[in-house]
């Protein structure tokens, strides 16, 4: 029993309840919340040191006092506590950047209230034990950012975010039927307790129709190949800031239950389950990527690459071996942190340039060099050059396909990381390279600074991810070892 | 619609109606069907009703919430009973109950459970008189 893990989500859903009454004074509003998300940010990092430190490396409570199969029972291991760092840091450099760029008709529309209640949703649905409370946090998430996409109420942005409703929507009643089926069948939601018994039953007939319906939830919702189609147009609509917080936050919210629930629930036919798992991941890195070649406005190219970057992140569930899932919790790990800090540059070009069109624009390089060096090791390292960090999770996930001779999806990933590569440095050398075109400057130099303040800690964190990526592996091998053997969560919670 | 007598009147006694009713169930409610959502969608239909009889202004006037306000408090009410529980080394959520004598209600069992319920009860008020007077206003 450990009320511990109440705080990352009992928080910000505190300060966003709070906000609602000081939606009209926008310095109180932000001092309120840039003081919660640092306290937040610094919160979760003891919370990982906390988990770290018990002997079982993971900690429960059982809400409400009930005990765990009838009750619902937060779980903190060492995967969910590091999501929730990291939904933590992103939330805060976002709030820092949204403070920058955000309009204050939008904050006077409570922006800063349903920020909170995302991320209440979010480190929710990271820590939670329970089935059906993993729906309620994950329709907490959806319900703020429907209101985050429409704020501002731009035509583009209206008639995007409907689709991305009704899609949401769909998604959602299908997780309810799913989640209905599985009560029925097994007659339990607490996810420990579904891992046994699911065991028990062995996994046939209609238990794996359900884990087909379960992929298919968090797969619209986490952007996997087909059922990713609402994602570029609704993430194209909101201002940067925005875009970054779903991008980082909104489809690893869907991978992490994909994850959770493939290794802790349905994990008795691999070879049916995850086989569709990793054909869906070669073909969400193929198709993202395609996406990304064939756009020439910056922010279409970034929101593929959230695809294609989604593939590599379920590889490692789809090879469904220790150290292949490590590398799919660092590469998780590392693309929120270089997602947000590209889309907060891809915010400041379209605001230096005032247009999103590559050809357009020309020889930044020259009047904004910071800008056009801090965008290319953010590119470097999605694109997976060593020593950045993008370089240890692709090369984790390669040896563990290896290991497992997948050598296929091995050699897509490859290909698809060169492509990737090829449409990062399109980017580069359309926009800072050749000479100074006559397009307006709306921002100097010495002006983008402000803007990218909060893009440094985060490129200055892909760096440290990468020199330090002996320790950080020992922490991830940790949450994959522990993915790997449910065993060991299910004894915890049902002793 | 503003001067249809029979309206009017059977108004005024109906929403005393509804209103009582929505009493009992939120009152009602951790024991028996009932609770704070369903008493708080009961109470807003009896003020619909009034908005529908009489008109937007008129009530506007008599009720003078700003209903964001509203969500809010309830927010923080229902968090309240929540984490007031952690102070006393239990679980987030825990709840408690216990029966006092209460003079002319006799016996009553008093619960946190309620207490949340209010919580829930205001915001559900809020948010759908919210939505229906945002819609209205639309027309104008």
């Amino acid at each position: 029993m450990s009320n511990l893990l109440v705080i990352p989500f009992l928080l910000p859903m505190l300060v966003g309840a709070v906000l609602i009454f000081f939606a009209k004074q926008h310095r109180l509003q932000r001092i309120i919340a840039g003081t919660a998300g640092i306290a937040l940010f610094v919160y979760a990092a003891f919370l990982v040191y906390i988990v770290y430190q018990t002997k079982e490396k993971m900690i429960i409570l059982e809400v409400g006092n009930w005990d765990a199969p009838f009750g619902i029972v937060l779980v903190g291991d060492m995967l969910s506590v590091l999501m929730v760092l990291m939904s933590s840091l992103v939330g805060l450099v976002c709030l820092f950047y949204a403070f920058k760029t955000i309009h204050s008709e939008r904050e006077k529309y409570y922006f800063y209230s349903f920020f909170f209640f995302l991320l209440t949703g979010v480190n929710g649905a990271f820590l939670t034990g329970d089935l059906f409370n993993l729906f309620v946090f994950f329709e907490v998430t959806l319900i703020s950012s429907y209101v985050l996409i429409a704020n501002g109420g731009k035509k583009i942005q209206l008639r995007e975010s409907f689709k991305y409703v009704v899609m949401n929507m769909v998604a959602s009643a299908f997780f309810l039927v799913g989640a209905a089926y599985l009560y029925a069948t097994t007659g339990t939601l607490n996810m420990a307790d579904l891992g046994n018994r699911v065991a028990t039953m062995d996994q046939q007939g209609v238990l794996n129709v359900i884990a087909i319906i379960f992929l298919f939830v968090f797969g619209a919702k986490g952007a996997l190949f087909p059922l990713y189609f609402w994602l570029p147009k609704s993430y194209y609509g909101p201002p940067a800031v925005i875009t970054a917080l779903f991008g980082a936050l909104l489809t690893k919210v869907g991978l992490y239950s994909l994850i959770r629930t493939f290794t802790l629930i349905f994990n008795q036919q691999p070879q049916f389950t995850h086989s569709i798992i990793l054909l869906l991941a070669g073909l969400t890195m193929i198709f993202g990527v395609f996406g990304a070649l064939s756009k020439f406005d910056i922010k279409q190219i970034i929101i593929y690459q959230i695809i294609s970057q989604v593939g590599f992140m379920i590889m490692g569930l789809g090879v469904f071996s220790t150290s292949a899932l490590a590398g799919s919790v660092y590469y998780i790990t590392h693309d929120m942190i270089v997602k947000v800090a590209l889309f907060f540059i891809v915010g400041i070009i379209i605001r230096v340039t005032g247009t999103g069109d590559i050809r357009k624009m020309s020889g930044l390089l020259k009047t904004h060099p910071m800008l056009g060096w801090l965008f290319f090791i953010a590119a470097m390292s999605l694109v997976g050059i060593p020593p950045l960090s993008g370089f240890f999770g692709k090369f984790a996930l390669v040896v563990g396909g290896l290991d497992q001779g997948q050598y296929l999806i091995v050699a897509v990933a490859l290909i698809v990381s060169l492509l990737n590569l090829f449409s990062m440095l399109r980017i580069f050398m359309n926009v800072f390279w050749g000479e100074k075109n006559s397009t307006t400057v709306a921002l100097t130099n010495k002006q983008t600074f402000p803007l990218l303040r909060p893009v440094i800690p985060l490129i200055v964190l892909t760096i440290a991810l990468g020199l330090g990526a002996e320790p950080a592996f020992q922490y991830v091998i940790g949450a994959a070892e522990q993915l790997m053997n449910p065993e060991h969560y299910i004894n915890v919670i049902l002793p | 619609m503003k001067n249809n007598i029979s309206v009017h009147t059977i108004t005024r006694i109906a929403v005393f109606i509804i209103l009582s009713f929505a009493v009992f169930l939120l009152f009602a409610g951790h024991n028996n069907p009932g609770g704070g959502f369903i008493g708080a969608l009961m109470t807003a239909s009896a003020i619909v009703l009034l908005y529908i009889s009489f008109d937007l202004q008129t009530i506007k006037k008599v009720l003078s919430f700003y209903f964001p306000y509203l969500i809010g408090t309830g927010l923080l009410i229902a968090m309240g009973t929540g984490i007031s529980s952690m102070f006393f080394g239990y679980p987030f959520l825990t709840q408690f109950f216990d029966h006092a004598h209460i003079p002319i209600l006799g016996n009553v069992e008093l619960t946190t459970a309620l207490v949340f319920d209010l919580g829930v009860y205001i915001v559900v008020v809020g948010v759908t008189l919210l939505i229906i007077t945002t819609i209205a206003e639309d027309d104008s």
